[in-house]
């Protein structure tokens, strides 16, 4: 079936969106809180910036990754002072430019989510006795259960399509950065259109399974 | 026992500007048209809306003034939301218990079985909050305030969203909790019906201001008042049945004042009632009119004068012994019977209404 190289390939995107998502979870919560409730000037232009992603072409936000990452990037030196290797072509450099790729994708279903919440239950919960962080737990997860499930498949599945910003950022590196949809490109290169074949195909069965999920669990916890 | 409340509250409609002392016990009724800023004020008890420079006192607890707030997970209150508010994701019970698991246990003065019963939703706990209908949604909404045994209830129009089927299936359950639980309630309505039936004290709101506050009895005579009432503008009062004829199938309640007869609804002798006339039902004459069809003539005082809204009519504040009753007529009998404060006169009860 599949040869070793294109099996890390695989096991290294799962690796990748996997980290990813979590990661992403994890930040794009308070983010997106933030930006469905807020108020502040700040959120119109942070909005905005959190949506770039979208349309930009990925190639130009690999490019600025690079750029910024690299030895004589902003962040490169940061990096450096402390004593840190740069991030380009690095598992490390992989993470983080999925991280930013793949940020509306979990931050819109989330804030969604929180916005069509509202405040009526938050503050029912206060009537309640429960304190923010307690309403937070007990009712707002539990009432976007549907917008964090929408929002883990598709930082997932996001970050597994990803080509132009892993071009960019994290080269070809077999077992290293080479990504499945990298392994993808090197096989259509080499005219090997049978192991092309058995990438492709593994990907639009997966892409189709993650849509076909969607559907399934999206109407659940309807308010 | 007593309620200061004071905040000025600027909204895009109104300025709430309310400073307020209320009785900390029975039923107090926060009275106006929407967008008068009744429930505004509600919120600022519940700590919902804040006002710095404000002041709320209650019961001797500071939950806010210049320096302190008591953010509204930490105030011992009870919330009623006209929308109810159930959470969806949890069926009957589990919102029952939401509120009931978060109140500290030494402070729990009501079982949720006491509650259950009080409020009949024995039935309905197992069942998704989407499978209720309206009236068993408020049911639960009041059930689960009650659950965390709260100092003071707050209700802000619990049957506004329902019809009217429903609100006369929800209201005897407020009454109980009115007369069962010493538990003091600020309740939010436009309803001059349910204010009559359940209000110990009322605060009249009108664009953001306090038009009058006091005793229901005293602040529903006033001749001022019942301008915003319009058709609904009446006094309600306290009585007794005394008597009850099996005959005509009639009741005779006794009230600070005299008898009156009034329709026999079953209620025992003895039993305490609350009676409401309006002031459209009641009509002046110089005597005792006993070729009249109408069974409730009383000797009265006229005490004063009130104006109405539309120029043909005027309205009359009297006194039957304690009891202050309003009357409307034209300003043309008024006229013709030459009648005036002092005025000794008979008044004539078309209907009298037992709310209660």
């Amino acid at each position: 079936m599949l040869s070793s190289a294109d099996l890390a390939a695989v096991w290294l995107t799962v690796k990748l969106a996997t980290v990813t998502s979590v990661l992403l979870l994890l930040l794009g919560t308070p983010l997106a809180w933030w930006l469905a409730r807020t108020r502040h000037w700040l959120s119109g232009p942070l909005g905005a910036l959190v949506t770039l992603p979208l349309i930009l072409p990925p190639t130009v936000l690999g490019f600025y990754l690079l750029v910024l990452m690299g030895p004589d990037g902003l962040v490169g030196r940061a990096l450096d002072a402390f004593g840190l290797s740069p991030l380009p072509f690095t598992f490390a450099g992989l993470v983080v430019a999925s991280m930013i790729y793949s940020l509306p994708f979990v931050v819109q279903p989330l804030q969604q989510a929180f916005a069509a919440i509202g405040d009526g239950p938050l503050e029912a919960a206060a009537t309640l006795r429960a304190s923010p962080w307690d309403a937070f737990f007990t009712v707002v997860v539990p009432l976007a259960a549907s917008g964090f499930f929408n929002a883990a498949i598709l930082g997932f599945a996001h970050t597994v399509g990803e080509f132009g910003v892993v071009l960019m950022i994290g080269g070809n590196i077999p077992g290293k950065t080479q990504v499945l949809s990298m392994a993808l490109f090197n096989h259509v290169e080499a005219l090997d259109y049978d192991a092309a074949h058995r990438l492709a195909g593994g990907m639009l069965g997966f892409s189709f399974v993650v849509l076909l999920l969607l559907n399934i669990f999206r109407p659940m916890h309807r308010r | 026992m007593s309620l200061r409340i004071r905040c000025h509250l600027p909204r895009p409609a109104f300025t709430l500007d309310v400073d307020l002392d209320v009785p900390g016990d029975g039923v107090t009724a926060i009275f106006g048209r929407s967008g008068s800023g009744k429930t505004t004020l509600l919120r600022y008890v519940a700590g919902l809306e804040r006002d710095t420079g404000g002041q709320l006192l209650i019961h001797g607890q500071t939950w806010q003034d210049e320096r302190h707030w008591l953010p509204t997970h930490r105030r011992p209150l009870g919330y009623v939301f006209q929308d109810a508010r159930l959470f969806a994701h949890l069926d009957v019970a589990d919102n029952l218990a939401y509120g009931q698991r978060r109140s500290a246990a030494g402070e729990r003065r009501l079982s949720l079985p006491q509650i259950i019963d009080l409020l009949g939703i024995a039935p309905l706990l197992r069942r998704r909050v989407d499978q209720l209908s309206g009236g068993e949604r408020q049911r639960v909404a009041i059930a689960r305030a009650l659950a965390t045994s709260p100092r003071l209830l707050l209700m802000d129009e619990p049957l506004a969203s329902l019809d009217h089927a429903r609100k006369q299936e929800i209201m005897p359950y407020l009454e109980r909790l009115r007369d069962d639980l010493a538990l003091p309630m600020l309740y939010v309505s436009h309803s001059p019906d349910e204010v009559a039936r359940l209000a110990d004290q009322i605060v009249v709101l009108d664009n953001g201001r306090v038009l009058a506050s006091g005793p229901l009895t005293a602040v529903l005579a006033s001749v001022d008042l019942p301008l915003r009432l319009g058709e609904d503008a009446g006094v309600v009062f306290a009585g007794q049945v005394l008597e009850r004829d099996s005959h005509w199938h009639l009741a005779r309640i006794g009230f600070a004042g005299g008898t009156l007869w009034v329709r026999d609804s079953g209620i025992p002798v003895g039993a305490g009632v609350r009676l409401r006339i309006l002031a459209r039902d009641v009509s002046i004459s110089r005597q005792p009119d006993h070729e009249s069809s109408i069974i409730n003539i009383l000797p009265a005082t006229i005490t004063a004068q009130g104006r109405e809204e539309h120029p043909a009519l005027a309205l009359l504040q009297l006194r039957v012994g304690e009891t202050p009753l309003l009357a409307r007529l034209t300003r043309a009998s008024a006229h013709r019977l030459a009648l005036e404060v002092g005025d000794q006169v008979w008044v004539q009860i078309k209907a009298v209404a037992l709310v209660a």
